[in-house]
């Protein structure tokens, strides 16, 4: 091909999507020619792995600001979808859909949270924090407010949050490795690790942002072609988000015929550990208004504060590209996004109209056990049913299942051939490791380029600086996964957590960092720290079998830190001497995009 | 007042119209949210319902745009814009 790489960009990735879409050809054909459903299943995670490894490979560099920043030479639009794949993790492709038919409206505040925290980053942050020239997101705070405590403070809520959060993002591909390759979870993690370590060792942020941009397209493959094929199969309409209204409305009518009954607690001991009954109603507003604007709000603030998605715009050319591209990030999330409560509502449909084939409600335990996905789910430990009543007949009460089965079973349900089903573990697989990715990254050259080179040894050479990097990357990937196997917590709840932290030690450092000049030193140590020790206080507390306050939760502790922080950055500053001329000076050159960056390209 | 100081008075012009319509859809419809649930909305959804899977997340990608736009207006009107060659 002619030209750089750069220029070529569409060319490439339109070859790589019409090379993906024949790929689920031949496995279409494979499957009708009597390929199993193991076989397939294999086939799609071992070849884009494989891909992706190729790609990261391809993306070496012995460069600083390739390893760091991909040489901020990344394309609007492209940024986008690399963004996109590092935002949306395991959890939203795996677990929204779920997450919105079992919970209804009260979950979708997590709809309108993880991407309203775009509008935050777009105005607030992303284009000010290009302009500095930065490398990470502490390197900021470093810059900024000066010396090596606030930088150090910055490394340690980074580390916090996005450790917390990559956990679950391990935890999530060796669920999804150890399903489709048939191994068990324990060194299915490691699998896992290793996929995710082939994509950003050699080539550090530039081969993320290449890989990322391949995972967003498999994954917005595989979770929009189910959707709109499951849509028109059971004739809910052509294009389901326009045509859904009826379906929502009929899951509504059925809610009523049946009712919510309350299960004894008896019952309910019997039921697996994860499964769960739709107790609350589909699309009625079932939250109280703090309820779902304080777990948006914090979900927004959270949004605008974590390091992997920030230091995502550190790798435009401009800080023009870097704005337009916060916007077609969200536009890519927002594809996916906007499919999830559409998926949701055609699964819980399909399963409880008794007017629909595939409908179990009111079926006998006799008809409903001797299912063929039922039998398969049920051994799976994601579908569960148990006559309560007695009266042979299976009430909406009476049927459970797990969140993951809304994206993992409801294409088999439906009837869709297995080849979709290998797609969605791909796809599933490619969320997770993009996020891991992301994370581990942020976190290993937090460390190696804000501890190691910024503060331990400044005088390291550019060699040794990356060697140091990719040293930890494998450390962090290894600490991670080793807790991941431990299984200590749910892969939602922990990502959720991970926001809260990112919000209490870092919005109001970062925000008022370009928008109050007056903000010093002391200010920001103080709201860094005292936001994360008073946001992990209150969780814990809550846990400890505290009341809390104010209706906040375990959810959303992150709007007590943060207040916290910002109380203790306003007060200490203004009680401590004003920022020094120079600091004043890099303040106004932050916020005009013309003139060169603050930090030289190299530094 | 200096350019620069213009500049940025513009500049925050724009974050407080822009964080305005953002509080709009992600916290004030929100506060009516049982109310508004039970108008009928588009495509026959209900309201309420409609903009937590649709209606908000739609009106923050135009949302972003639209300030992105207004940004580089401002910055070009007052000679702030970047040059090809930094």
């Amino acid at each position: 091909m002619k030209g750089n790489f750069i220029d070529n960009l569409p060319k490439v990735y339109g070859i790589y999507t019409g090379g993906f879409i024949g790929f689920i050809i031949i496995m279409a054909i494979a499957e009708q020619m009597g390929m199993t459903a193991k076989a397939i299943g294999i086939a799609f995670v071992a070849f884009t792995v494989f891909i992706y490894a190729l790609i990261g490979w391809l993306s070496r560099t012995a460069q600083a600001d390739a390893y760091y920043v991909a040489g901020r030479q990344v394309p609007t639009v492209f940024n986008g979808m690399a963004t996109a794949a590092d935002w949306m993790s395991g959890a939203s492709f795996v677990a929204m859909a779920g997450g919105i038919y079992f919970k209804g409206y009260g979950y979708m505040a997590l709809l309108v949270g993880w991407t309203g925290g775009y509008v935050l980053v777009a105005s607030l942050l992303a284009p000010y924090l290009r302009k500095f020239g930065c490398y990470t997101v502490p390197d900021f705070i470093g810059t900024r407010y000066g010396g090596n405590l606030a930088r150090f403070s910055a490394v340690v809520v980074l580390t916090v949050a996005s450790f917390t959060y990559v956990t679950a993002q391990i935890n999530a591909t060796g669920t999804i490795a150890s399903v489709a390759l048939d191994i068990p979870f324990q060194y299915a993690v490691y699998v896992g690790l290793v996929s995710i370590l082939l994509c950003s060792m050699l080539g550090g942020m530039r081969g993320v942002t290449w890989t990322q941009v391949a995972q967003y397209i498999v994954l917005i493959i595989a979770y929009l072609l189910p959707v709109f094929w499951i849509s028109n199969k059971m004739g809910a309409g052509f294009f389901p988000h326009f045509m859904l209204a009826d379906e929502v409305a009929r899951i509504g009518e059925l809610e009523q015929q049946f009712g919510f009954v309350k299960n004894a607690a008896a019952d309910l001991k019997s039921v697996p550990k994860g499964l769960a009954g739709i107790t609350k109603a589909h699309s009625a507003v079932n939250a109280t208004p703090w309820a779902f604007i304080s777990l948006a709000l914090a979900m927004m603030m959270g949004t605008a504060s974590l390091p992997h998605v920030m230091m995502r715009y550190f790798t435009t050319p401009s800080v023009k590209a870097a704005r337009k591209s916060v916007g077609w990030s969200l536009f890519f999330i927002f594809l996916l996004y906007s499919s999830a409560p559409m998926l949701a509502t055609l699964s819980k449909l399909s399963l409880i109209d008794p007017n629909l084939p595939t409908g179990i409600i009111g079926k006998t335990f006799a008809e409903v056990e001797a299912i063929d996905w039922y039998q398969n789910w049920n051994q799976a430990n994601l579908m569960f049913i148990s006559d309560f009543n007695g009266n042979g007949t299976l009430e909406l009460n009476e049927f459970f299942m797990g969140g993951k089965a809304v994206v993992l079973a409801t294409p088999e349900i439906a009837g869709l051939p297995y080849v979709i089903s290998g797609l969605v573990a791909a796809g599933g697989m490619a969320a997770a490791m993009s996020t891991a990715d992301g994370l581990i990254l942020a976190i290993a050259n937090a460390i190696s380029h804000d501890v190691y080179y910024k503060i331990i040894d400044p005088k390291a050479e550019t060699a040794k600086r990356l060697l140091v990097a990719r040293v930890l990357l494998v450390v962090i990937g290894f600490a991670g996964a080793t807790i991941a196997a431990m299984e200590i917590q749910g892969i939602l709840g922990s990502v959720i957590w991970a926001f809260d932290f990112a919000m209490s030690g870092l919005f109001f450092p970062l925000v008022l960092g370009v928008w109050w000049k007056r903000a010093n030193r002391q200010g920001a140590i103080a709201g860094m720290l005292g936001g994360l020790a008073a946001g992990a206080w209150y969780l814990v507390w809550v846990r400890t079998g505290g009341s809390g306050f104010l209706g906040i939760t375990q959810l959303t502790f992150g709007i007590f830190g943060s207040a916290v922080s910002l109380v203790l950055m306003v007060v200490v500053s203004l009680m401590t001497a004003e920022p020094d001329k120079a600091t004043q000076k890099m303040v106004d050159d932050v916020r005009v995009p013309s003139g060169k960056s603050i930090l030289g390209r190299s530094h | 007042m200096s350019n620069q100081q213009k500049h940025w008075e513009k500049t925050r012009g724009l974050l407080f119209i822009t964080l305005a319509i953002w509080f709009v859809f992600s916290i004030g419809i929100f506060l009516f949210g049982a109310e508004m649930n039970e108008v009928t909305g588009p495509f026959g959804y209900p309201w309420t319902y409609w903009f937590t899977c649709q209606g908000s997340l739609g009106a923050f990608v135009i949302l972003i745009f639209w300030f992105a736009n207004r940004q580089e207006k401002i910055d070009e009107e007052f000679g702030f814009s970047e040059r090809e060659d930094e």
